[in-house]
C-alpha cells in the first residue's frame, strides 16, 4: 500500500483572485483595536491585570469591525482592509505617533494611514504614558544594559516594543474538543481551587480570564456565522449563497466545539492562528505541523467521501492566502530588521512522529503545493529532513525551491532532535519538534522559547578590543589592555571575551528585564489556554506557566570576527607584517577609505570628553566639526599607501567559507565566545539562555552602526548574514562553502542556525538538477549542518527588479529565514541579498 | 607503481572545479588538465591549449594560468567532497585542455582516485595513440568523448587536426567494454548544426557497441572575455549560440535516426 497519494493538484481561479484582491493597494493602518483596548483598560483599572487582559480581549472581539472578503472560503480578518494591521499601543506607542508622517513613504514596509485612524489612534494613546510593557521593561534594566544598548552592542527591541509571539500552541486540541470543552477543563481546574490554597487568588483569577478569553473567542466566530447568514440572503449568485452558508454553518459549530469535516478543521485552524495575533503583537505565530495535525480530519472527509483532493487543496490554499493577509507595522528601525511585512508564522511538513517513523502524507505534499499555488511569502514553508525522508517529498520541495520562492527552509533532524534533548527534552517530545518563526526549533504545545530575544552584534565587542572598551569617548566595556602591548594573540582572544562576557551579562540583563514587564504587564490568558503546563500551574505562559522556558537571543556576524581573528593571528603574530598599533590606526581611519559618521562620532566623543576633563563646556556641532578636521589631517599620503597595502594583505589571507580547515576551526571558536557564555544564565520563568546563530535581517542596519573589523570589510558595510560566509568571500563553490559552516558547533546553537545559499536557476535544471540539489542538502545535513534555505534567482533578474520594479511586484527572495517581496525590501538590503555568492555555473 | 609513486605523480593543471553538475554523474569535481592538441575556434577554455604556463587578465588583473602539482595534492581536493559523491553517485572528471596529453599523470590520477574509492570520468577527444588510451581505461569509469565532426576536412578547418585517428579510437574504446562511454557533441552554429551534420553523428555513435547516450552541448560565449585576456582574437564573435527551439529539433533528429537516449546539455 501507498504511503501518501503525492499527485499534483491544479490551482482554481478562486485563488488566483484572492491573490490579486489581497495585493490590490498599499496596506493600511486602523484604529479600531488601539481605540477598544484603550476603552476597555480604562473601565478595569482596579482589577487584576489577568481579569483586564481577558476583559480587553472580549471587548474588542465584540466590537471590532468584521468582514467576509470576496470569495473566502475561509473568514476571519483582522482589518477590514487587505492586509492591513491594527496597533498595540500596551506594548509601546509613541514611536508610531512620531512616524505618522513618514510611515507611508518610509523604505522598508511602508503603510498608509488615514487621518481619522491617526487621530484616533492619537487619542487613544493618550491613556498609554507609563502604562506600557517597554516603560516597564526600561525601569527594570541596569543603566549599564540601557547603555550597551545605546551604543549599538546589542538590540533588544523586539520584545521590548511588542508581544513576544514565538510560539505554537495545540491546535489539535482545539481542533479536537473547541473551546468549549478547553472552558470544561479550565472550570474542572477552578473547581480544584481551594479557598485556603496560598496562589488562591492568581490561580482562580487566571482560570476565569481563560474561561472569558475563550467564550469572546466562540461569541467572535458566531459574529461571522451571522455576517454570513446576511450576506447569503443578499446574495444573488447561488453557488456563492451555498458558500456563504457553508461558512455560515462553519462558524456557529467550530471553534466552539470540536471539527467534524476538514472544512470544518480549516475554519477552526484559522480563528486560532488570526486571535492570537489580536491578543497580542507577538509575531512567529507559528502553525507548526499543520501536515499532521489535520491529517485526520482529511483522511476521514476523503474516505468517507465528504470532499475530493481538489476541493481540500483548495481550502489549504485559502488559508496559505488568510496568512498573508495578517499585517504588522513595526518601527522603522525594527522594520529594516524584519524587513519584507513578515510575521514569519513558520509551518513545517514531513519529519518523524514520536516513535522515529516518518510520518509524511498527502497534506505535506498539498502544502508545498499551495506554495506554487499561492506564492505569497506566507507561510514561512518549512520541511523536516531526515534519513528516513521520502525522497519524492524532497524533489518536490527542490521543485518548489527553483522557482525562486526561498521556500522551503530544510532542517536538519539529525542535529534538532539531539539538540533539544541536550536542553532536556525527551527523545519523544524531540522528534515532535517544529520550528518557531525564522530557524528556532521547540517542542510545539509546551514551549515558551523567547526565540528571538535580541541581536547580539558580535563585531561590536571585537572594536572594543581595539579602544579598550571605550566608545565615542565613553568607557562601556570592560578595560582590557592596550593591543600595541599584546605579545600574543591568545591575549588577543582573551581579551576579546572578556568584552564579550561582559555584554553577555548585560544581554541577559536587558533581556530578564523585558522578560518581567512581560510577567507584569501583559499576561495573555487566551494564548496560555493552549499551551501546557499553564491550566495545571494556574499561571501564563509570561509568568512561567509552560513546560519548557527558554531565552535565545541571536548572534552575528561570526564570519567577521573568525576572518579578523585569522588575519590579526597571520599578519600581526605568525608573520609580522603589522603591528598592532597599525592595526588599530588603519581600522580607526577606516583603512582611509572614507570618512565616516561612525569614525567622526568616535572622534567627537573623545575629544567632548577630554574638553569636559579639562573642565571646558563643549558644543556638539563645533566639537563634530573639529573630529572632521583632525581625522582629514591625520591621514598622510603615507598612511593610506599603509592603508592600502594592509587591505591587500587582508585581501590575501583565506577567509572563511572556502574549505580550509583552520580559519573555520577559528570560525568554530568565535560562535564559542558567544554560545558557550550564554549558557550559564537563567531567565524568571526558571528557563536557561540559549544562543541561536542567525540575524533576520538585522545584519544590514547594524552593520551600518558598525566600523571598520579587521577582515577588511569597511565601516557601515552589512556583517555576515547568519553562519554564511561573509558576501563574496567563499570562491569555491557551495560544496566548500556547506563544508565550512558544517565545521560550525550547530548543535549548542540550540535556538537555531541560519545558512544562505544562493542558486543560479540552472544549477537546479531539470530532473537531473533537482536530483543533484537535493543530493547537496543531503550531504550538508550528514555532515550536521541544521539549516540551509536557498535564493534562486539571477543576479541580473534581480538587478533589473530593482531598475524596474513595477515589473517584478510578486518576486519573492528569501531574505533571511523567512521570505519576503523583493521590491518591498530597502535598497541596501537587495544590494546585500544581490552580493551574496551566487552558486551559479 | 606503488601507491606512494602514484601519489607523487606530476602533471599540470590550470583549475580544479568543486560541484559540478554537468559532467557526469552525479557532483563531481573538475580537474582541468593544460595543453591540447586541438586549436577549436569556439573552444570555451583557450587557457587550455598551450601546455606552456601562462599569463592571463582576469577583470584588468594578470593571473597567472597553470600549476604544477602531484597527483597527491589535486586528491586532497577531491577527497573534500567525497560525501558529496556518496550521496549522488559522483566522483572525479578530468577536463582540459586533452587529459591524453598528459598521460602518466592521467593515468596515476585516475588509478589512484579509483583506489580511493572514488568513481572516476574523463572528458576528451580521444586524440592519442590507442595504446595511451588502452593503459588508462581500467581505471575510467566513465570516458565523455567529444565527437565534433564526422567529415575529416571540416574538423581540419575548424579544430586544426583530422579527425580519423579519433574515430577509430572511439570503436576501440566501445569494442574494449572497458568503460561506459557516452558520446558528446559541441553544437556550434556554421560547424556542425545542421541535422544532417548532426544524423552523421549520431548514426556513428549508434553503431558503437555500448554506445546508448549522446549529449548535444549547446555553443556559449562564456570564454570570450578570455581570449581578450591572453591577447588573442576571437574568431566565432558574430556566432550566436544556438535558440533552444533548435537544440529540440535535433534532440528529434538524432531519436529517429538512432536509439540513442539524447540529452542536451551535459
Amino acid at each position: 500500500m501507498r504511503k501518501y497519494n503525492s499527485s499534483r493538484v491544479p490551482k482554481t481561479e478562486r485563488i488566483t483572485r484572492l491573490v490579486e484582491n489581497l495585493y490590490a493597494k498599499m496596506p493600511e493602518i486602523e484604529s479600531a483595536r488601539a481605540v477598544l483596548v484603550t476603552e476597555s483598560y480604562q473601565q478595569t483599572e482596579n482589577l487584576p491585570m489577568i481579569t483586564r487582559r481577558a476583559l480587553a480581549f472580549e471587548h474588542i472581539l465584540k466590537n471590532i469591525p468584521i468582514i467576509i472578503r470576496d470569495e473566502e472560503l475561509i473568514v476571519g480578518s483582522s482589518t477590514l482592509a487587505p492586509r492591513g494591521c491594527q496597533t498595540f499601543p500596551e506594548f509601546s506607542y509613541e514611536w508610531l505617533e512620531q512616524e505618522f508622517e513618514t510611515v507611508d513613504s518610509r523604505e522598508a514596509d511602508p503603510f498608509y494611514i488615514s487621518d481619522r485612524a491617526k487621530k484616533e489612534i492619537k487619542e487613544a494613546n493618550s491613556y498609554w504614558k507609563g502604562k506600557t510593557t517597554s516603560e516597564l521593561a526600561t525601569s527594570y534594566m541596569a543603566p549599564e544594559a540601557l547603555k550597551a544598548i545605546a551604543h549599538n552592542i546589542f538590540t533588544t527591541g523586539n520584545y521590548f516594543y511588542n508581544g513576544v509571539g514565538h510560539v505554537t500552541v495545540q491546535y489539535e486540541k482545539v481542533l479536537a474538543v473547541g473551546y468549549e470543552g478547553i472552558i470544561a477543563e479550565a472550570k474542572a481546574e477552578l473547581a480544584k481551587c481551594d479557598f485556603g490554597d496560598a496562589d488562591y487568588a492568581t490561580r482562580s483569577r487566571f482560570l476565569e480570564a481563560v474561561i472569558i478569553s475563550c467564550q469572546a473567542v466562540i461569541d467572535y466566530a458566531a459574529r461571522y456565522a451571522k455576517l454570513a447568514v446576511g450576506m447569503a440572503q443578499n446574495c444573488q449568485d447561488a453557488k456563492r449563497k451555498e458558500e456563504l452558508l457553508a461558512i455560515a454553518s462553519n462558524c456557529s459549530h467550530v471553534p466552539a466545539k470540536g471539527a467534524r469535516t476538514f472544512h470544518e478543521a480549516c475554519q477552526s485552524f484559522w480563528f486560532v492562528q488570526q486571535l492570537l495575533q489580536m491578543e497580542s503583537s507577538g509575531h512567529s505565530i507559528s502553525p507548526g505541523r499543520f501536515d499532521q495535525y489535520m491529517y485526520p480530519y482529511y483522511k476521514k472527509d476523503l474516505e468517507e467521501g465528504r470532499i475530493t483532493r481538489e476541493q481540500a487543496q483548495e481550502l489549504i490554499d485559502c488559508i496559505w492566502v488568510k496568512l498573508n493577509d495578517l499585517n504588522k507595522c513595526r518601527d522603522a528601525e525594527s522594520a529594516k530588521g524584519f524587513a519584507g511585512y513578515s510575521l514569519f508564522q513558520n509551518l513545517i511538513v514531513g519529519g518523524q512522529d514520536e516513535n522515529g517513523r516518518d510520518v509524511t502524507n498527502d497534506l505535506s505534499f498539498m502544502c508545498i503545493e499551495a506554495s506554487f499555488h499561492v506564492f505569497l511569502p506566507m507561510p514561512s514553508l518549512s520541511i523536516r529532513v531526515w534519513n528516513g525522508s521520502p525522497r519524492d517529498l524532497l524533489i518536490r520541495a527542490a521543485e518548489l525551491t527553483r522557482t525562486g520562492i526561498g521556500l522551503p527552509a530544510y532542517y536538519n533532524d539529525e542535529v534538532i532532535i539531539p539538540s533539544l534533548m541536550s536542553r532536556g527534552v525527551s527523545l519523544e517530545e524531540a522528534r515532535n519538534y517544529n520550528i518557531i518563526g525564522c530557524v528556532e526549533p521547540q517542542v510545539p504545545g509546551k514551549t515558551w522559547g523567547w526565540h528571538d530575544a535580541a541581536f547580539f552584534n558580535m563585531c561590536r565587542p571585537l572594536e572594543l578590543v581595539f579602544t579598550g572598551g571605550m566608545d565615542c569617548g565613553e568607557q562601556i566595556g570592560p578595560k582590557t589592555p592596550a593591543v600595541e602591548n599584546m605579545q600574543t594573540f591568545q591575549e588577543f582572544c582573551d581579551a576579546y571575551q572578556t568584552q564579550m562576557n561582559y555584554f553577555i551579562s548585560l544581554l541577559v540583563n536587558a533581556d530578564n528585564a523585558i522578560d518581567q514587564a512581560h510577567a507584569e504587564r501583559m499576561p495573555l490568558p487566551y494564548l496560555a489556554s493552549m499551551v501546557d503546563d499553564c491550566m495545571a500551574r494556574g499561571k501564563t505562559c509570561e509568568q512561567g506557566g509552560c513546560v519548557y522556558n527558554f531565552t535565545g537571543p541571536q548572534g552575528f556576524g561570526i564570519a567577521n570576527v573568525a576572518d579578523s581573528l585569522f588575519a590579526i593571528k597571520k599578519l600581526v603574530f605568525e608573520e609580522k607584517k603589522v603591528t598592532m598599533a597599525e592595526f588599530k590606526k588603519a581600522l580607526m581611519f577606516n583603512y582611509g577609505q572614507s570618512v565616516s559618521p561612525l569614525i567622526v562620532s568616535q572622534v567627537a566623543g573623545t575629544v567632548a570628553r577630554r574638553m569636559i576633563e579639562k573642565g571646558m563646556q563643549p558644543d556638539t556641532a563645533a566639537v563634530a566639526k573639529m573630529a572632521q578636521e583632525i581625522i582629514k589631517t591625520s591621514v598622510t599620503a603615507e598612511d593610506k599607501r599603509k592603508f592600502d597595502q594592509l587591505l591587500a594583505m587582508i585581501e590575501d589571507i583565506t577567509k572563511f567559507g572556502n574549505d580550509e580547515e583552520e580559519i573555520d576551526m577559528m570560525a568554530r571558536e568565535a560562535a564559542y565566545t558567544y554560545t558557550k557564555p550564554l549558557l550559564q544564565y537563567k531567565n524568571p520563568r526558571g528557563g536557561v539562555f540559549q544562543a541561536g546563530l542567525y540575524p533576520v535581517s538585522a545584519n544590514v542596519p547594524l552593520g551600518a552602526q558598525t566600523g571598520a573589523t579587521p577582515d577588511g570589510r569597511l565601516a557601515g558595510v552589512p556583517v555576515a548574514d547568519g553562519v554564511s560566509p561573509s558576501a563574496g568571500k567563499d570562491m569555491n563553490g557551495p560544496t566548500a562553502a556547506a563544508n565550512s559552516v558544517s565545521r560550525l558547533d550547530h548543535g549548542i546553537a540550540s535556538n537555531g542556525t541560519l545558512y544562505n545559499q544562493k542558486f543560479h536557476p540552472s544549477a537546479l535544471s531539470g530532473q537531473e538538477g533537482l536530483e543533484k540539489f537535493v543530493d547537496l542538502i543531503r550531504t550538508y545535513f550528514d555532515k550536521k549542518g541544521s539549516h540551509v534555505q536557498f535564493n534562486v534567482v539571477s543576479r541580473e533578474t534581480l538587478l533589473d527588479a530593482q531598475k524596474h520594479p513595477e515589473n517584478y511586484k510578486h518576486l519573492v527572495v528569501r531574505v533571511a529565514g523567512y521570505s519576503a517581496l523583493f521590491t518591498t525590501l530597502s535598497r541596501s538590503l537587495q544590494d546585500d541579498i544581490i552580493r551574496r555568492t551566487e552558486q551559479g555555473f | 607503481m606503488n601507491r606512494e609513486e602514484l601519489l607523487q605523480t606530476k602533471g599540470r593543471i590550470f583549475d580544479i572545479q568543486r560541484y559540478s553538475i554537468h559532467d557526469g554523474e552525479g557532483i563531481r569535481t573538475i580537474v582541468f588538465l593544460k595543453g591540447c592538441v586541438l586549436r577549436c575556434r569556439w573552444c570555451c577554455n583557450p587557457e587550455s591549449q598551450e601546455y606552456a604556463v601562462q599569463t592571463m587578465m582576469v577583470a584588468g588583473k594578470p593571473k597567472v594560468i597553470g600549476k604544477d602539482v602531484t597527483v597527491e595534492e589535486v586528491l586532497e581536493i577531491v577527497e573534500k567532497d567525497r560525501a558529496y559523491y556518496r550521496r549522488s553517485g559522483g566522483g572525479i572528471t578530468l577536463s582540459g585542455g586533452e587529459s591524453l596529453c598528459q598521460p602518466q599523470f592521467t593515468r596515476a590520477l585516475l588509478q589512484a582516485a579509483k583506489e580511493s574509492g572514488i568513481s572516476t570520468a574523463m572528458e576528451s577527444m580521444g586524440a592519442a595513440p590507442y595504446e595511451v588510451i588502452d593503459s588508462i581505461l581500467p581505471y575510467l569509469d566513465t570516458y565523455l568523448m567529444d565527437i565534433k565532426h564526422i567529415s575529416p576536412k571540416k574538423h581540419k578547418e575548424f579544430t586544426g587536426m583530422s579527425n580519423e585517428l579519433m574515430l577509430e579510437n572511439a570503436r576501440k574504446i566501445a569494442a574494449s567494454g572497458k568503460t561506459r562511454l557516452v558520446i558528446r557533441v559541441p553544437v556550434v552554429p556554421t560547424f556542425n548544426d545542421t541535422p544532417e551534420e548532426i544524423a552523421a553523428i549520431a548514426q556513428f555513435a549508434d553503431k558503437l557497441p555500448g554506445v546508448n547516450k549522446i549529449h548535444l552541448l549547446p555553443y556559449h560565449r562564456l570564454g570570450q572575455d578570455k581570449y581578450e585576456g591572453l591577447g588573442r582574437e576571437y574568431l566565432m564573435k558574430d556566432i550566436l549560440p544556438p535558440e533552444n527551439e533548435h537544440m529540440e529539433m535535433l534532440k528529434k533528429v538524432v531519436e529517429n535516426v538512432s536509439r540513442l537516449t539524447c540529452q542536451i546539455g551535459g
